[in-house]
């Protein structure tokens, strides 16, 4: 066990392991020190300086988030000279911040704004220069806007530390450091896997998803367009958050009669596709397994996690499941069996995708995701864009009264809706691929191994003839350390999942923003995931293959999983990425006119 | 730009190793090639293992590294305060309508760079430039014609 100190804070006195920061024991005994640029065990870096406090015999006043503790340490929050301080530092942040509050996207829920209110900052007495940074917006999925930028470098370290990709830094120095892509080219010409993690991190609104909302506006008012929606599972655990409701709410019903009265002719739920991925998936694995194919197989539904394996680990190609992502077949199914027998002309089909996803809006724009030279879907808006639709509309979303999803889709099974949070692909494929090796439904339905906030989680599966060896990944960089393991043959698997985002979808680039304090005080990605797993409990179908769509689907339209004609429209291909492109110079710049 | 493969790699070999291996490899890159060309920083960042963003960051960090070729002639201009006050702005603005490229350029002949600097430490000699190794003070603006005449 750690040694522990005793330290004074404030005239408390504490006991506290001897490698905490005084940020850490303060915040242990709620005494609440400000902090902005501070993640913890992710950006520890002390630059933003609003943490700082008194510490007797200290020469000056110090960052508590990167100061240690000591055996016997007096330490003073509250003191005229701490606040003085911090008020300051906060002053000169402010004045040369874009302070335009009212029409940005943070608005409200902008730790910066938050800090000035809270420090009761007034007027800035003196504003700063501002350079004039032009906006990245050549990015299919993330926006970023540097006057807004706080240089706190928290993007930054998300991007290199837990995602593994480090395609942002800081650039030049002292006022001029700026944070962004070398040479001043877009996030669209790096390896950026468009996961939106960054925007997670954020703190002001420096960084946005690309907007799809004008896109869909648009649509609904065109009279010659049959236009219907799809949800993601972890949009309904998650889009309540944003009208003040408590995390871990799940608003599957109130969603759904939000979007009818947003005008959506159907309702879909992005679930069915989840339900068709299993069917396609689960049969793939079989068939890898029997008849000696690549193993082991990985899963793709994650955008983010394709792109990354393309650029990153090209080799695994070959290994990637060729299902495109649930909400592509399901656009897919869309334009094609669903508008067969609904009469309608497929061109005549808009489909938007609401996804907890800002890789999904790249990924839609993918030269593959298409049939017939006819997009699979045509927009999607993350969860966010999908409430800021909800109160632009001016529906009273807490007080709406539940409604179902539309037929002739209907509702999906339980196995899909887990496909929110980490392992539930694995789990939802695990239930259909056992019952059909076993031959009967199975007595423990819920494959718990597949659960929970592990990095990497490993377990083995004993079938019919087949011991089943699985792992699941979340976070990129949790994937790129099983995808070693597998490379140097330290490991072996028949099934891999991978999910972009830490958490899974649960907690992706495009849910809600939790505010600084909920992040601190809740387990967001325990309450957004029980959600689901209480979902999939309360359903009565539970596994895929017993979706009644689907299986008409399969009996009317695709044959067997597999099929020709599921091939046809349902599966898809990859490409081999450079991580740093020859041409990259040659690129269009930052705030260029093309 | 094509670039010196087996120069970098032997730059990038006698280094790897060691601490602080980045900002060794940059320097001798910088002293090798004249600046550090987008090709060699994407060497070095696959061969440290580090990303591109980073070793980006560093080149634009410390002033000693440049992203373009300085010139044959590295022509300084000190706008510290004392030469600043002394009137250094009037001889950069000299030597530019001379070169005909503005501080931070290198003339299209590869000859002539231009660096508005910070203080070089010699506040005695106010306004100062310096060309390569060689300093010049107590400057006013027409000296600056006879003493570029110098470096053909």
């Amino acid at each position: 066990m750690m040694e522990k100190v005793k330290i004074i804070i404030d005239g408390k006195i504490l006991e506290v392991p001897s490698d905490y920061t005084v940020l850490k024991a303060a915040r242990m005994a709620h005494i609440d020190i400000p902090t902005l640029c501070y993640m913890e065990g992710i950006n520890e870096i002390g630059a933003c300086r609003m943490c700082l406090v008194e510490v007797k015999g200290a020469r000056a006043l110090q960052a508590s988030c990167v100061y240690p503790v000591r055996e016997g340490m007096e330490v003073y929050t509250n003191t005229q000279k701490v606040r003085t301080a911090r008020k300051a530092n906060l002053e000169l942040i402010l004045s040369n911040h874009d302070r335009k509050c009212t029409t940005c996207v943070r608005s409200e829920n902008c730790e910066l704004q938050r800090l000035a209110k809270e420090l009761n900052v007034g007027d800035i007495p003196f504003e700063g220069e501002n350079i004039n940074y032009p906006i990245d917006n050549l990015s299919a999925s993330i926006v970023r806007d540097n006057n807004k930028c706080i240089v706190c470098r928290r993007c930054v370290s998300v991007c290199e530390k837990v995602q593994t990709t480090g395609v942002i830094g800081a650039k030049n120095r002292g006022f001029k450091t700026e944070i962004g892509v070398p040479y001043d080219k877009s996030l669209k010409d790096t390896s950026c896997i468009m996961c939106g993690q960054c925007i997670q991190a954020c703190p002001v609104g420096a960084l946005r998803e690309k907007e799809h909302i004008e896109r869909v506006w648009n649509a609904l008012e065109n009279k010659d367009m049959h236009v219907v929606v799809q949800t993601a599972p972890a949009v309904r655990a998650a889009l309540g958050e944003e009208f003040g409701l408590p995390v871990g709410t799940c608003v599957t019903g109130k969603m759904a009669a939000a979007l009818k009265r947003l005008g959506f002719a159907k309702v879909f739920d992005t679930n069915t596709g989840a339900d068709i991925t299993i069917m396609e998936e689960g049969t793939e694995l079989l068939d890898r397994i029997n008849n000696g194919g690549v193993l082991p197989m990985i899963t793709s539904c994650s955008p983010g996690w394709i792109k990354f394996c393309e650029h990153y680990y090209p080799e695994f190609i070959p290994n990637l499941s060729s299902c495109k992502s649930p909400h592509t077949m399901l656009g897919a199914v869309l334009k094609s069996y669903y508008a067969d027998i609904m009469g309608i002309a497929p061109e005549k089909i808009f489909v938007v995708s609401v996804m907890p996803c800002t890789a999904k809006k790249y990924e839609i724009d993918r030269p593959e995701m298409e049939v017939d030279s006819l997009r699979d879907v045509d927009a999607v808006i993350t969860t966010r864009e999908l409430a800021r639709m909800i109160k632009e509309a001016r529906i009273d979303f807490v007080n709406i009264d539940d409604e179902p999803f539309d037929n002739p889709l209907g509702e999906a099974s339980g196995a899909a809706v887990i496909f929110g949070a980490t392992g539930g692909v694995m789990e939802a494929a695990l239930r259909t691929v056992a019952k059909k090796l076993t031959g009967s439904p199975l007595d423990e339905i819920e494959f718990k191994q597949t659960r929970g906030q592990e990095g990497i989680k490993e377990f083995e599966i004993n079938l019919p003839n087949i011991t089943l060896k699985g792992a699941v990944a979340h976070g990129t960089g949790n994937a790129r350390k099983l995808l070693d393991n597998v490379k140097s043959g330290k490991a072996q698997y028949h099934f891999i999942e991978v999910m972009a985002c830490p958490g899974g979808c649960v907690t992706g680039g495009g849910q809600p923003i939790p505010s600084f304090k909920t992040k601190n005080e809740l387990d967001i990605f325990s309450l957004r995931a029980n959600a689901l797993y209480e979902e999939d409990r309360s359903l009565p179908v539970r596994y895929s293959d017993d979706n009644e769509f689907v299986k008409k689907l399969y009996e009317e339209y695709l044959g067997e999983p597999n099929s020709h004609k599921a091939h046809e429209i349902l599966h898809t291909n990859y490409t081999k990425r450079e991580k740093y492109s020859d041409d990259f110079l040659d690129m269009t710049s930052v705030g260029e006119t093309v | 730009m094509a670039i010196d493969n087996e120069m970098l790699m032997n730059i990038i070999n006698k280094n790897k190793d060691n601490n602080g291996a980045l900002m060794q490899i940059l320097h001798d890159v910088q002293d090798s090639f004249g600046y550090i060309p987008y090709e060699a920083q994407k060497v070095i960042a696959e061969e440290l293992n580090v990303p591109l963003s980073e070793v980006y960051g560093v080149i634009t960090f410390y002033s000693r590294f440049t992203l373009n070729p300085v010139g044959k002639y590295k022509v300084g201009v000190c706008l510290g305060t004392a030469c600043y006050v002394k009137g250094s702005d009037k001889v950069l603005e000299r030597i530019e309508n001379i070169l005909k490229i503005k501080a931070g350029e290198t003339s299209a002949d590869g000859l002539y760079s231009i660096d508005a600097t910070r203080c070089v430490g010699a506040c005695g000699l106010a306004p100062v430039m310096t060309i390569n190794e060689d300093v010049y003070g107590k400057l006013v603006p027409e000296d600056v014609d006879k003493i570029l005449a110098k470096y053909k």
